[in-house]
């Protein structure tokens, strides 16, 4: 019992982590899936949506920011995507990765412009951020409202892609991009959808996320981001399913390596890339992925 | 143009450049931004240089370079403190366990070396992988060097998150002109020679250069361990200019900074390299410099001028740039005297004819 | 016909998940021969090219080059199970080259979709063929202690540039190259390799009867010259009956007829796979 209570308050803290990042997760791995792009932007989407309510939540009550905030970083995304995106359809993947980076630079430095690079305090948002205590540790609402959260949206998520029209032209994309084309698929209609998809889950995410952390910055997307990414390449990049076990499994990882008593701390964002390296060497398709050869 | 009238020619303008910067250096006060941009800009190019022949000779996506140049950096603060400075830098860890110091070539020497090695034992496993699988591992593994060496159990060694500190450094502009210069001259020898070859084979073709004979391990392999050597030493001039080293400045943004220099400047050449990032510098650290400060005219206040406002309008250039001149300032051309001279020749030619003509 | 043997290609199966592209294929070349492989679209014809070349491992079977054994393979891990093929348990070593290393042993090979390094120029393009005989390593070639060896390459590819008469070319990038000149780079850069062995993959696709009848004279003249054996692939059945001294017909994988062009010419099996069965011929 002693054991429950000392390190269950880690496990928890993992658990929700991890719902945080596998609802970015599902960005990366969509957009991956359909381009074939490691979208760095994305984690930069989420810590903007974070900025977008520290300044709303300041002019007007919760119930207004918070939808607004989840349209406002749709729509962030999904500007992203065409004047980012869309030029460099017929381009060099490396150019099209290239302005990915550009645009997570991009955002970055807007916030930094308007925040002067200060940290901000994020918002509390009442409910959620409420303390509850399970047997003799406490933790907050938030922590217990994620997991079951990201399981129902990305149930929602695979019922949509498995069971809709715009679903199916997801998957026949994603298997090939050319042929889906010449079939009447609207491809860059798919893409946008995708990318409004995955900025929605990032938003929140983010009101999720930060809620936990209480104060955003600049950076605080780019590592997050990562970590979704390697999560998205765990599972399998392109698989909804693997990017969420993955994401659980990371967020867990990491905090049980934040235990005191083992002193990894130092450790607990570099264990991220060391598991990705091991899984890209052992079985570089990733739990759940497909394999692609090359035709000669 | 004579092969050997060509090389006289360059070397002449080679000489002429460290005159100038001689001459500069007398003329011009120490603290002129000029010498900032003249000192970054010659590192940055170096560093950008050891990136291309990855991502633009090679055709491999990599974005490990800030991990290798900590590497570097550290190997050179380490070993160049001096003994009797080691007990205030390592104050935490009883003046660590090295005691001894290595000359100020050596280490740049073995900065290089060290990331060498250390990219060579990765390069096996990770070289295997494709495009952007390339990229995230090697990102991964920046990120771990730098947990590494930010980790208390080093502290003996690395100092663990303190800084390092008071090893020498340079204070004129000489220095890293001289040792990127030849660096860099290195690196062309390589890219033009049989090996550099095989890279390009390797980056416009992989399949048809495996049926060339080409060994795609081991030339992937050894590109890799080239440009972490490179960036090593570049990783150790950055800390001789910046005076301190801290495992939390080389981070990933600073992978993302050199690529996109990399990028501007084109992929595949290495003028264009050293041209962007020289422009990138000097862009970022002195002719933007303005858009930080907020401005009065008379009492009007300039709107939008405001500290960070410089980065923006810098990412937003970048942006441009990415998407509507995506071959960057030299595409995969390199810059030559040879067009110069051409037009030269023409224009003698024609002023001949013309007299020629009027003589008739 | 001399007696030496160039290549035996010895029970080759190549399974790809459930499907078997190459069924228990023997094959022999002889020195100083030219022999033809056909076969009907998506016959297996280069995926035996690719398993001779070490693109694929193969999952049965074993290949030698002049009596030795360079390619070899049986099925393991999960193909184990699911192997359909023949002569399971024939093979018993394991030996998986890369294709740099069939390219050293003297083995070059063209492919069906032109593979040149099209941003590289003409001369490069040659050029880079010759680096894996070259005798430098990274240190030297780079200080450019090599002078002799670099002048030697750059020699021999000025010398093949001009017998291919590709001399004129030789600064143009090689993706500027009109198609037919593009073959004939992709062949010279495999004769710059300086192999024995010459795999043609479709050397004459997309070409008109014009340009065949010159592709099937320069095939002739590059075996005299450089003392080649060649195995080619091909569709265009008169530059097949015109050149080649032996032929091996492929179909769904399998060998189904061997022989002369005349014999060959006649075989019913092969007119049928060619022209397609009624179903009740089988009945």
């Amino acid at each position: 019992m002693e054991f429950i209570n000392t390190y269950l308050p880690y496990i928890l803290a993992g658990i929700s982590v991890g719902g945080q990042y596998a609802l970015i997760a599902i960005g990366y791995t969509m957009v991956y899936g359909i381009l074939r792009l490691i979208n760095f932007a994305h984690g930069d989407i989420f810590m903007a949506a974070g900025f977008m309510m520290v300044y709303l939540s300041a002019s007007m009550p919760l119930y207004i920011s918070i939808p607004l905030v989840i349209i406002l970083t749709v729509i962030l995304g999904f500007l992203v995507e065409r004047i980012a995106y869309r030029p460099l359809r017929t381009a060099p993947r490396m150019s099209i990765m290239i302005s990915a980076i550009g645009v997570s630079y991009l955002l970055q430095n807007c916030a930094w412009y308007l925040t002067s690079g200060l940290p901000k305090q994020y918002p509390k948002i009442p409910w959620i951020s409420a303390s509850v205590s399970i047997g003799a540790s406490t933790t907050t609402v938030v922590t217990l409202i994620t997991p079951i959260l990201t399981i129902v949206l990305i149930v929602a998520l695979v019922l949509l892609i498995k069971h809709t029209k715009i679903g199916m032209a997801m998957r026949a994309v994603s298997r090939d991009f050319e042929t889906s084309q010449c079939m009447g698929i609207k491809i860059n209609s798919v893409i946008g959808i995708t990318f409004i998809i995955g900025s929605f889950l990032a938003a929140i995410g983010s009101l999720l996320y930060f809620t936990n952390y209480s104060t955003v910055t600049p950076i605080s997307g780019a590592m997050p981001g990562l970590k979704a990414f390697v999560a998205a390449v765990f599972g399998g990049i392109g698989s909804v399913p693997g990017a969420v076990v993955g994401a659980f499994l990371i967020g867990i990882c990491e905090n049980i390596l934040k235990i005191k008593e083992l002193d990894m701390t130092t450790f607990s964002d570099a264990f991220t890339f060391a598991l990705l390296i091991i899984i890209l060497i052992a079985k570089p398709t990733g739990l759940f992925g497909e394999k692609i050869t090359d035709k000669v | 143009m004579d092969k050997k009238i060509k090389i006289i020619i360059y070397a002449a303008l080679l000489v002429a450049l460290f005159a100038l910067l001689f001459i500069l250096e007398q003329i011009l006060p120490s603290y002129s931004m000029l010498f900032t941009v003249l000192k970054k800009g010659a590192i940055y190019a170096l560093v950008a240089v050891s990136m291309n022949l990855l991502n633009g000779f090679t055709g491999l996506f990599s974005l490990g370079q800030a991990g290798f140049m900590l590497i570097g950096a550290y190997t050179y603060g380490i070993f160049t403190i001096p003994t009797e400075a080691r007990s205030a830098v390592y104050q935490y860890f009883d003046g660590g366990i090295i005691n001894f110091t290595v000359p100020v070539v050596v280490a740049l020497v073995m900065a290089g070396v060290a990331a060498a090695i250390f990219a060579y034992i990765i390069g096996l496993p990770v070289l295997r992988l494709k495009s952007d699988y390339l990229a995230i591992a090697t990102l991964g593994f920046a990120e771990i060097i730098r947990a590494v060496f930010q980790w208390k159990t080093l502290g003996p060694v690395t100092n663990g998150s303190n800084l390092l500190r008071l090893y020498p450094t340079f204070k004129s502009v000489l220095f890293p002109f001289a040792v990127s210069g030849i660096c860099i001259a290195i690196i062309v020898l390589l890219i033009n020679s049989s090996y550099g070859r095989a890279f390009k084979a390797i980056r416009d073709d992989e399949i048809a250069a495996e049926a060339m004979g080409i060994n795609l391990a081991k030339h992937k392999r050894l590109a890799f361990t080239i440009s972490s050597f490179f960036a090593g030493v570049g990783g150790a001039l950055l800390a001789m200019y910046q005076t301190t080293i801290q495992a939390s400045a080389f981070k990933s943004a600073m992978t993302y900074e050199i690529l996109l220099i990399v990028v501007i400047g084109g992929l595949g050449s290495v003028t264009g390299s050293c041209i962007s990032s020289f422009l990138f510098i000097a862009a970022s650290e002195w002719w933007l410099r303005f858009l930080d400060e907020t401005t009065y005219i008379g009492s009007f206040k300039v709107p939008l001028l405001n500290p960070g406002f410089r980065k923006v309008v810098f990412s937003i250039i970048i942006m441009i740039v990415v998407l509507f001149y995506r071959r960057g300032i030299m595409g995969n051309k390199e810059f030559s005297l040879d067009p110069i001279a051409k037009q030269f020749k023409k224009r003698f030619r024609r002023r001949k004819e013309v007299v020629g003509s009027n003589e008739q | 016909m001399s007696s030496n043997i160039m290549l035996q290609v010895e029970n080759v199966t190549m399974q790809f998940g459930g499907v078997i592209a190459v069924d228990n294929l023997s094959i022999d070349v002889y020195e100083d021969e030219i022999v033809a492989l056909i076969g009907p679209n998506g016959a297996g014809k280069t995926t035996t090219f690719n398993c001779i070349t070490g693109v694929y491992e193969p999952t049965n079977g074993c290949i030698k080059y002049r009596g030795e054994v360079i390619v070899s393979n049986y099925p393991q891990g999960k193909m184990k199970k699911q192997y359909l093929g023949k002569n399971n348990g024939l093979y018993s070593k394991v030996i998986n080259p890369t294709p740099d290393q069939i390219t050293i042993l003297g083995i070059a090979r063209t492919f069906q979709n032109i593979r040149l390094f099209k941003n590289l120029s003409v001369f490069e393009n040659v050029l880079i063929a010759k680096h894996l005989r070259a005798k430098q390593n990274v240190f030297t070639a780079t200080f450019r202690l090599n002078y002799r060896e670099e002048r030697r390459m750059r020699e021999e590819c000025m010398a093949l540039l001009e017998e291919q008469s590709l001399l004129n070319l030789k600064d143009a990038p090689a993706g500027s190259l009109p198609y037919g000149l593009q073959r004939r780079l992709e062949i010279s850069r495999a004769l710059a390799t300086d192999p024995k062995l010459l795999l043609l993959d479709e050397p004459a696709a997309g070409m008109n009867p014009q340009e065949t009848q010159e592709l099937a004279e320069f095939i002739r003249q590059i075996k005299e010259k450089y003392k080649l054996t060649i195995l080619l692939i091909e569709h265009h059945m008169d530059l097949v009956m015109q050149i080649s001294e032996r032929i091996y017909v492929q179909d769904f994988g399998k060998l189904i007829a061997t022989g002369t062009p005349e014999e060959i010419q006649k075989n019913q099996r092969v007119i049928d796979a060619y022209l397609g069965v009624a179903e009740d011929a089988f009945a």
